[in-house]
């Protein structure tokens, strides 16, 4: 893979942003990450967003957030690949600066879940799901994830405690991320006594519906020795899909496109997993982090939380709180997680800095692993 | 800040040239109880962390008008008032019986009010009893009558299996307004602060009431409380060290407990008027039930803060002294806790009946 590096992180407070647009939330993502990378211009502008056609209805999203931030005529448009739309435009970004037809790229991700609520906001999540099939008999990815869930304990004779122990992790973490939603810590105890959502799939289990922006400045060697802050360069990116529906894969615990995106990304980077430093795995629910671990190829199938417990200090995982407490602004998430990975990466973590932090891989889903895009991020 | 701009909470301060007052307090509070778990084992979900305990429910013979009934008389016995002598009578509710067809007149005269006076029902969600207040202030404080009657009372609506259905509950609050020399509670000032913030509402032809749920909370309650009791403060030059007691709108226990933390208020402040627990949202009767319920223990001198909020949304401040008045007139109706204490338990099928719930055609 060619060198492509990031230049600007800009981040806005994952909250309940119920005071602000989709164009005032991004362009105080934009400018933050105007104002890190110094002078970069980008020529082109990639948006990661899945719901501001249906929950905000507002289409054309590029355009409006590009004319709002002072960007005017610069080239741009939406990627949405469900709730890894924020990865999938990352992905446009570095794509296109590997092309060579740009210097820099910038690639903004936001959601407004708040702009609805209730059943209409849980219906136009739904649609992330195979609508013909899933959706419309009912099911919503809360649900979609108990089955899992259920099944996952079913089959490997798992207890619900197994899946508590990234949650309580994921909320220790947040306290020191201040962009994170929740700055109160859990127990294990709390987690088990938590109301069940969707049984067994409870309130722990599960990411909350959040709004945030997240901005990213791409750029090539050229403009690289410009960069004012330490270079995170990009060394691998990777896509894979698998059935849209859970009920056409052979076995739906599997999360073959994880194991297949997580192994090329790796592959482009040349590095094996034991050269990871960080690891940002997709938390929207406990089950699908245990299956994302399981998947990469840290721990054999069943076995994700007993790994969990025996190699936890090996490996940090949810630096910054994940989707859990950080909170999860769905399309937007996983541009979260690459801009958190690449602090840690700078060395600008603040007190939630990994130690020697050189290389990260972060994995970002649409679905239960339907689409799933995996970066790994290497450092100085 | 400019000086103008720090002048300007002082300006928004409603102080009345006259000094005003609650000359009669009353309060009504139907006798049956609906407990929340009673909803939760029909609606399902957990048993634990339920809003309240349980809520008033009105009987068949009850609406906002034969509730608002019972608080007046009960006002004007506290007041000794001979009732020709109201120049308004104003009542708040979002449950009046009729669409178009005001409470207000009925509420006149059956209590015996002069039909020369003026008349008219309010709406602003759970605000409209504590606004007819305000506009009573401003009756009394200009001059233009001697007392007026302000009522908030509600049958709140909840579609069965809402969230809200826990707590829409039923009860009344009525204060006749005077001059403060003869009050048993002085209405120092009040300020309001009200926006166009869509957090509840219900539109015309529909049964049940609609709302933003976890929008009703930050964006909504918590806002327009917190802005209307600062600025109150702020302009009055007030703590909250400086009141005996505070009383919120109760949606719930959480939220009025939460506002007063924030406000700096300590438990032993709001408990005494906290009713929520025991008998639900009572909606436009809310805080002034709550209110009526601190009259019934304070002593003279007390300052009491209320705050009501009214979804849609705003908030108005009351600052309220206790005046020597009140150990005459307290213990001339049944108290506000005796109402709380008169409670006939029902089941859900009972509550259904008792609220039209079950469609006969």
């Amino acid at each position: 893979m060619g060198d492509v590096y990031i230049a600007g992180i800009g981040l806005t407070p994952v909250r309940e942003h119920w005071d602000q647009s989709l164009a005032n939330l991004s362009t105080r993502a934009i400018l933050n990450a105007l104002k890190d990378a110094g002078g970069v211009k980008p020529q082109a502008f990639y948006v990661g967003n899945l719901l501001a056609s249906t929950v905000s209805r507002q289409t054309n999203l590029g355009t409006l957030l590009v004319y709002n931030a002072g960007l005017e005529y610069l080239e741009t448009f939406t990627a949405e690949a469900g709730e890894a739309s924020g990865a999938a435009a990352f992905r446009m970004g570095v794509l296109a600066v590997l092309s060579g037809y740009v210097n820099a790229a910038m690639v903004v991700a936001v959601e407004k879940a708040t702009d609805m609520v209730g059943p209409m906001l849980d219906d136009r999540i739904a649609q992330v799901m195979d609508y013909d099939f899933e959706a419309v008999s009912g099911l919503t990815p809360y649900g979609q994830a108990a089955l899992l869930m259920r099944r996952y304990m079913d089959v490997y004779s798992v207890p619900h405690e197994a899946f508590g122990t990234l949650p309580v992790r994921a909320h220790t973490r947040a306290i020191g991320n201040p962009n994170a939603m929740f700055h109160r810590s859990i127990t294990i105890e709390q987690y088990l006594q938590a109301p069940i959502l969707t049984d067994p799939l409870n309130l722990y289990d599960a990411a909350p519906y959040v709004d945030g922006a997240v901005a990213i400045i791409l750029i090539n060697e050229n403009i690289a020795s410009h960069s004012q802050h330490p270079l995170v360069r990009v060394a691998g990116s990777s896509v894979a899909t698998d059935a849209m529906a859970l009920h056409d894969r052979p076995d739906p615990l599997a999360f073959s496109a994880a194991r297949l995106s997580c192994h090329k990304a790796m592959d482009e980077a040349g590095l094996n997993l034991q050269e990871i430093d960080v690891f940002e795995p997709w938390d929207a629910f406990s089950i699908y982090a245990l299956l994302s671990i399981e998947a990469c190829g840290l721990a054999a199938p069943g076995e994700g939380s007993l790994w969990l417990k025996d190699h936890s200090e090996e490996l940090p995982m949810l630096t910054m709180g994940g989707n859990k407490a950080r909170g999860f602004p769905l399309g937007a998430a996983s541009l979260y997680q690459i801009a958190e990975a690449s602090l840690q990466l700078r060395g600008q973590a603040g007190a939630n800095q990994v130690p020697d932090a050189h290389t990260a891989l972060v994995q970002s889903m649409g679905g239960p692993a339907s689409t799933v895009i995996t970066h790994v991020l290497t450092g100085k | 800040m400019t000086p103008s701009q720090e002048n300007e909470k002082e300006n928004l301060l409603l102080k009345p040239r006259v000094p005003v007052g609650i000359v009669g307090y009353g309060a009504y509070i139907p006798q049956y109880r609906l407990p929340a778990t009673e909803i939760a084992r029909i609606w399902g979900g957990s048993e634990e962390g339920l809003p309240v305990k349980e809520k008033s429910v009105p009987g068949l013979d009850e609406d906002t008008v034969t509730m608002s009934i019972e608080a007046a008389r009960n006002a004007l016995k506290r007041g000794g008032i001979d009732p020709q002598l109201l120049r308004a009578v104003w009542v708040g509710s979002e449950s009046h019986p009729y669409a178009v067809k005001p409470s207000a007149t009925i509420v006149a005269e059956a209590i015996g009010a002069s039909p020369h006076i003026q008349a008219a029902d309010l709406e602003f969600a759970c605000k409209a009893g504590s606004e007819a207040m305000v506009a009573a202030m401003g009756l009394i404080g200009s001059g233009m009558g001697e007392y007026a009657l302000a009522i908030g009372a509600d049958t709140a609506q909840a579609r069965p299996g809402d969230a809200l259905e826990f707590t829409a509950a039923a009860g009344a609050a009525a204060f006749i307004i005077g001059t403060a020399d003869e009050a048993c509670a002085e209405i120092i000032s009040a300020y309001s602060f009200v926006t166009d913030t869509p957090d509840f509402w219900r539109r015309a032809y529909q049964h049940y009431p609609e709302h933003g749920q976890r929008f009703t909370g930050e964006p909504a309650y918590f806002k327009h409380v917190t802005t209307a009791a600062r600025n109150l403060m702020e302009a009055s030059g007030l703590g909250a060290s400086d009141f005996a007691y505070a009383v919120f709108h109760q949606p719930n226990t959480k939220f009025p407990r939460r506002v007063a933390k924030q406000l700096g208020f300590k438990d032993e402040q709001i408990q005494p008027g906290l009713l929520s627990p025991m008998i639900g949202n009572t909606y436009a009767g809310a805080s002034l039930i709550g209110l009526t319920a601190l009259f019934d223990i304070a002593k003279p001198g007390d300052r009491i803060l209320m705050v009501s909020y009214g979804s849609g949304a705003g908030s108005d401040a009351l600052d309220i002294r206790v005046t020597k008045q009140i150990d005459l007139c307290r213990d001339r109706a049944l108290k506000t806790a005796e109402y709380i204490a008169r409670r006939v338990e029902i089941d859900y099928a009972t509550y259904a009946r008792y609220r039209g719930k079950l469609a006969l055609h």
